[in-house]
């Protein structure tokens, strides 16, 4: 690539507790189009990792294909990262978190990736509960492929084109909640302040996560008559439940008044203090979250937030029972029975 | 003997450990446990035994078939033609059954319902035994009634075949160990059809065994019991699968090894990993990914999962990524014939997915080799850095076969392959996963999660440069390219070589095979001898192929490919790969489902031998 970005960073830049500041999150230089949602997620999941002072090179970096696909690249230099085959994200990261429960999962998809190619694989590691934090930066639109309608495209818009899109949209996180995910939020990316807590949340949830976050297209989808422009998401987004993350040891500082706001602690030790829209609002009930979402739609509304949480949620190691040591670092003497043992097994065949 | 239905025949088949017995039963009815004792009180005996089912892709009321074939030659394979025996439990396939029946050969039938005159052949010997009036007699529970018709006829066949009844006992005895309850109502019906026909037969019948001492250490298994057990010593500890015939075992026996070998004993927890995913597609993603992560994973499959899988082997192929997959093939295309063999992926799986690629493939004989090739593909497919895929089929993955017992040797280390430590990264100024500092064509790669600042890369399925940054500038793509083509060239010399039994001077003809086709090469040696012929042969038993296949074929006049496909595939393949003339390749191919028989290799080289000694005399 001929653009190299510098390295160059104030001398007081403030670090984390790790002694690491924010560029030593990012990735190299993004090449999707200027003022693409994904870019803002790309910065939010930087500040996320930086701010929980996570080792950069404890995070695998997981996607399919496509524009949102291509965006690890532009986040965590120092982490591995695998960019799959299209729809597959969720298997490749199943099997690398099987070899390996000790590293943290990002997944990252995108509308075509998850709602139509993969649906069948977004369903089963939902239904897994891999512990992952599985983002889908939903346009509603095939950016790669030049504007093509996707699955989560609402029924009735046009695309840039002026094709209409027909067919029911499918919303992905009332599919997750469906299925058992423990953790549900959407998100906007132009709403860094509600989306950063949403991602540190999630990643110290330790089951599965879904954040689906609204990500316009400006080059294809950010028209007057699409419901994922930046124009259009501004005005009808609203907001169900608001949340703060506070991390393990950090004092409680958020400033909301008492009855306000209802904390949940998480596995790690972690708090999540959450400020609902309304008082009567439960982040602990997959139903109603469903019925939620469905009514705001009606209303031509947005619902976005923290949608539902399982602060108990267990995951697929702990169902499976795995070693507490990852799997791909048990050795030759743990695995391989050796010859005595064989021979035992010889004789069952005679 | 009593022969109430039939006239008398002078003719009897006479053979002593040598001839085959035919069990026709229906799918569901407890048969299966029942025929396999009988071949294993052959093989107890210390006779040379195989034994192969033939059943239909059904769970209850279809016909299945057992035959077991006795040779203390050690002619194993499939003999074909019809039996010196046959067992008619089904009345479905009475007529089938009485027909498969050697001329002077014998039927056992259930007498309690009586034969109609067109089930009478002169020709043969009829064993007339009231099975299901005895059950109904000496049982009450009808589920009893069922499963003991079988034993009753093992305890039958006992006498009628001078086996001798002890180390049925000793079988019953270590089947039903810890069920001891079980233990004495089987061999009461065992005794049952021994009594009856020792009173109403002379017995043995001019067809018998007689103990011999020619099986030594050998053991007897299915080939699917054994790629599960090799894959347990291979140290695969990550699998994803999706259950389809005839593949589905291998699976089930590796988590059944695993359940008793792999279970930390301090604090219980499982050494491995099992994934029963939502299809084969995503069977092999999380095989890939735990191969990208480090872990030892694999996958197993048939023909409908290999072309699903495809796209995925694709991106192993030229992210270059460890995963082995195990192919227990049947007969396609399509869903085909499912609960049939064949070796018909052989082009499908060696150039699998789109673009330029080409994958190492394994083709283990037997049960033994299933158990060495499986461990040994984890090797491989660290060490290469790629997919290695074992092409077993269905008559090797599900029959029992008699095969040399399983070793392994204590002092052997797995070979992990070129991975980086954090202390070996440290050294290295510069790193970069696709440089090809040892020509090998082989790179040095890092797993996650292994050093703070150095070694992290995009793993991708798009066009890299050597540091693994996207590229689609032709020269670094072709570069890439090439370096692959060199890494297959570097495989030939770590896979499998073949095998080759050749004399000082050499023959005119040339057999070469692989996979389960071998169990026919001893006989059909054997019988070309006996028309004056002699052959050298080569078993394949890898692709990449060694340079030695191009010297044998060049060597031979008369070479001939046999396989177990329609379209003589493996012949393709070396001609394609190895710059083989195709006339120089006669092709002998059985595709009809059913195991490989010599009679079927003669009858190619022969029908080709005379084709050619006409056209010289025409030309």
């Amino acid at each position: 690539m001929s653009f190299i970005k510098s390295k160059f960073h104030h001398p007081r830049i403030p670090t984390n507790d790790l002694g690491l500041n924010y560029r030593d999150y990012e990735g190299s230089l993004s090449t999707l189009c200027a003022g693409c949602g994904h870019d803002a997620i790309t910065s939010a999941i930087i500040q996320s990792c930086f701010e929980l002072s996570i080792p950069p090179h404890q995070v695998a970096k997981m996607s399919g294909i496509g524009c949102s696909s291509k965006s690890p690249n532009y986040f965590l230099n120092k982490a591995h990262g695998f960019n799959s085959v299209h729809g597959r994200m969720p298997s490749v990261t199943t099997g690398a978190n099987l070899a390996n429960r000790d590293l943290i999962y990002l997944g990252m998809s995108g509308d075509g990736d998850t709602a139509s190619i993969g649906i069948g694989q977004f369903s089963h590691v939902v239904r897994r509960q891999l512990n992952m934090l599985y983002m889908v930066a939903n346009n509603g639109v095939y950016g790669l492929t030049k504007g093509q309608l996707a699955a989560t495209a609402d029924k009735g818009v046009t695309n840039k084109a002026g094709e209409l899109s027909l067919f029911t949209d499918i919303d992905l996180c009332i599919m997750a909640l469906q299925l058992g995910a423990t953790f549900v939020a959407r998100s906007f990316s132009g709403d860094k302040k509600q989306l950063v807590p949403l991602i540190k949340a999630a990643i110290s949830h330790q089951g599965f996560a879904f954040i689906d976050i609204i990500s316009p297209c400006v080059t294809f989808n950010n028209h007057k008559d699409s419901t994922r422009s930046y124009n259009y998401v501004h005005e009808h987004i609203t907001t169900a439940a608001v949340v703060d993350f506070v991390p393990v040891k950090k004092e409680i500082t958020s400033n909301c008044a008492n009855g306000e706001g209802e904390d949940i602690c998480l596995h790690d030790g972690s708090l999540m203090r959450i400020r609902k829209s309304k008082d009567d609002y439960k982040t602990t009930d997959a139903i109603q979250a469903i019925m939620d979402i469905e009514k705001h739609k009606k209303k031509g509304e947005i619902l976005t937030g923290l949608f539902y949480l399982d602060p108990t949620a267990s995951n697929y190691h702990e169902i499976n029972n795995t070693s507490d040591m990852p799997l791909n670092q048990l050795k030759q003497e743990v695995l391989c029975p050796g010859a005595r043992v064989l021979s035992g097994i010889n004789n069952s065949f005679r | 003997m009593t022969q109430p239905n039939s006239p008398i025949v002078a003719n009897q088949c006479q053979a002593t450990n040598d001839f085959v017995v035919r069990f026709a039963n229906t799918n569901g009815t407890g048969s299966a446990s029942a025929n396999n004792m009988f071949a294993k009180a052959i093989l107890r005996m210390g006779i040379p035994v195989s034994a192969k089912n033939i059943f239909p892709s059904n769970i209850q009321g279809m016909p299945t078939w057992y035959e077991v074939r006795i040779n203390e030659n050690n002619f194993l394979a499939r003999r074909g033609g019809n039996s010196e025996l046959v067992v008619a439990m089904n009345a479905q396939s009475l007529q089938e059954d009485i027909a498969s029946v050697a001329n002077g050969g014998f039927l056992l039938y259930d007498s309690s319902r009586a034969l109609t005159d067109k089930d009478i052949r002169a020709d043969i010997h009829y064993l007339p035994i009231p099975i299901s009036i005895i059950c109904q007699k000496e049982y009450q529970d009808p589920r009893q009634r069922q499963l003991f018709k079988n034993v009753i006829y093992i305890g039958a066949l006992a006498a009628l075949l001078n086996i001798e009844f002890d180390v049925l006992k000793s079988l019953v005895a270590d089947q039903f160990k810890g069920k001891d309850k079980l233990i004495t109502p089987n061999i009461y019906a065992l005794e049952l059809g021994y009594q009856y026909a020792n009173q109403h037969f002379i017995c043995p019948l001019t067809i018998n065994v007689e103990r011999r001492d020619l099986v030594k250490s050998r053991i007897m298994v299915d080939g699917n019991t054994a790629t599960g057990l090799g894959a347990v010593f291979g140290g695969a500890t990550v699998v994803g699968w999706y259950p389809i015939t005839p593949s589905t075992s291998v699976v089930e026996k590796f988590a059944n090894y695993c359940n008793r070998l792999r279970i930390d004993p301090a604090t219980g927890k499982k050494n491995y990993a099992l994934v029963q995913a939502e299809d084969e597609i995503a069977a092999i993603g999380i095989a890939i990914g735990a191969g990208w992560n480090g872990a030892r994973a694999f996958t197993a499959t048939s023909g409908p999962g290999i072309s699903l899988m495809s796209e995925f082997l694709g991106l192993a192929y030229f992210a270059e990524i460890p995963v082995v997959l195990i192919n227990v093939q049947r007969a396609g295309p399509s869903t085909g014939m499912p609960t049939r063999t064949q070796q018909s992926d052989i082009i499908a799986c060696a150039y699998a997915s789109h673009g330029d690629t080409k994958h190492i493939l394994l083709f283990p004989q037997d049960p033994s080799e299933c158990f060495e090739f499986s461990a040994l593909a984890f090797d491989l497919a660290d060490q290469l850095q790629t997919p290695i895929i074992i092409m077993s089929d269905l008559d090797l993955g599900m029959n029992d076969h008699l095969t040399e017992e399983f070793t392994w040797d204590d002092h052997r280390d797995y070979k992990l392959g070129k991975v980086l430590s954090s202390e070996q990264l440290d050294e290295i100024e510069n790193y970069g996963r696709y440089i090809d500092t040892d020509s090998d064509g082989i790179c040095y790669r890092t797993l996650p999660g292994t050093h703070p600042e150095k070694g992290a890369f995009f793993t991708r399925g798009t066009s890299r440069n050597e540091y693994a940054g996207y590229t689609e500038k032709s020269a670094d793509y072709v570069k890439n390219m090439e370096r692959l083509t060199s890494k297959f060239e570097t495989a030939k010399n770590i896979v499998p070589a073949p095998e080759i039994q050749q004399g000082q001077k050499l023959a005119q003809i040339g057999l070469v095979y692989f996979g389960t086709s071998s169990h026919a090469i001893a006989e059909t040696k054997s019988q070309l001898k006996e028309h004056g012929l002699a052959a050298d042969t080569l078993r394949i038993r890898a692709f990449p192929f060694n340079n030695t296949v191009t010297e044998f074929i060049h060597s031979h006049q008369h070479v001939f490919v046999i396989e177990q496909n329609r379209d003589g595939q493996m012949r393709s393949l070396l001609i394609n790969e190895q710059g083989i003339s195709p006339e120089r390749l006669s092709s002998i191919a059985n595709c009809d489902g059913l195991p490989m028989t010599s009679t079927f290799i003669v009858q190619g080289v022969l029908n080709k031998l005379s084709n050619d000694f006409s056209e010289k005399q025409v030309s």
